[in-house]
């Protein structure tokens, strides 16, 4: 008995261990969104390119979206814009959401670089990406047919991250 | 002269270099004294979203701001304090509270720090019981004590030992 008494430090750094190791393999940024399942909020915004057209939540109803937040001061969003315009070519339907941007810059971004968006939204205060829970670009959120959100990335959208994360939430919405 | 000119220029200089800073101060102005400490209440138990080992009040990144504009305007609106933690949890999920409430998910971030005070206790507890408790142990029989007894007088009293045990005499 007071042999496996010495063993209680080795099995006391085991656990701890083992939940570190966990710990390190999870993304600190990784934050579960609060609006998973729950429908894109109301908004009415104008669009980018057309500022006199508005557009609405329904917007984002009828077929299945990607909802992509994104702007010319965000680095990331550089990163993937690419990706997103493969995407695009492969018929998925992208939603741009241009959070506080500047409207030029924004215009010559999409000129220069290709535009996946089928439109991008306006939301130059900010407003509808604080009710989307928005805390930094680039997210992108998946919305179902009804309009409901069904998953949130946070950050860059790549090959990798494309395949294992987004595309089999992509799958169960079609 | 020359050297008034350059005192003048680097004081226009220093002035230019700050003079961004002047705008970009989050100065608010409360309607009343209560609003003004609630609010200060709010900034420091809501966390940052963005950089998470911050609360609203600290962090500088700009979605704090908004979320510190929202807190102010919601405020001046004459929200209680439970509407809008309730809009920001709405938004950001429980993860911006820094006070969690206590339900079934919390319920071992709120008994653990209990729990490990009462295990430490019980250790010193133990440990005291245990120094304090009397040194000789009544498993020893009869004889065996005696022994004991001689063993301990030997070894422990050498030096007002006479006889013939051979110290360092």
């Amino acid at each position: 008995m007071s042999r496996l008494k010495l063993f209680i430090p080795l099995m006391v750094f085991v656990v701890l261990a083992v939940f570190l190791l966990n710990g390190l393999e999870r993304d600190p940024n990784a934050m579960p969104s609060a609006l998973i399942d729950r429908p894109v909020p109301v908004f009415s915004l104008p669009v980018l390119g057309d500022e006199a057209r508005q557009v609405d939540q329904l917007i984002l109803q009828g077929q299945p979206t990607l909802l992509n937040v994104w702007a010319t001061w965000c680095i990331a969003c550089r990163v993937e814009h690419a990706y997103l315009n493969k995407l695009s070519g492969q018929g998925v339907r992208i939603i741009g959401l241009n959070y506080k941007d500047d409207l030029v810059e924004a215009k010559k971004w999409l000129a220069e670089k290709g535009d996946p968006y089928e439109l991008s939204v306006i939301d130059a205060n900010g407003r509808l990406g604080l009710d989307l829970g928005v805390f930094g670009a680039p997210e992108t959120y998946v919305v179902d047919r009804s309009g409901t959100i069904r998953y949130k990335h946070v950050g860059v959208i790549d090959d990798r991250v494309w395949q294992q994360k987004v595309l089999p939430e992509w799958q169960k919405v079609q | 002269m020359l050297n008034r000119l350059f005192a003048n220029v680097s004081l226009l200089l220093v002035l230019l270099v700050s003079a961004p800073g002047w705008g970009s101060e989050d100065v608010k102005i409360f309607s009343t004294e209560d609003h003004r400490q609630r609010f200060q209440v709010l900034v420091a138990e809501l966390r940052c979203p963005k950089c998470q080992n911050q609360n609203l009040a600290d962090s500088n990144s700009p979605i704090a701001a908004d979320l510190r504009d929202e807190i102010y305007t919601m405020l001046e609106e004459g929200k209680s304090d439970q509407e809008i933690v309730d809009f920001l949890v709405a938004r950001y999920g429980e993860f911006v509270l820094y006070k969690p409430p206590v339900k079934r998910a919390t319920l071992v971030l709120w008994l653990t720090p209990g729990l490990l005070v009462l295990i430490g206790l019980a250790i010193i507890f133990l440990v005291r019981r245990r120094q304090s408790a009397p040194v000789l142990s009544a498993a020893l029989g009869g004889d065996e004590q005696a022994k004991l007894q001689a063993l301990l007088h030997d070894t422990g009293s050498p030096n007002n030992n006479d006889d013939d045990n051979g110290d360092n005499r």
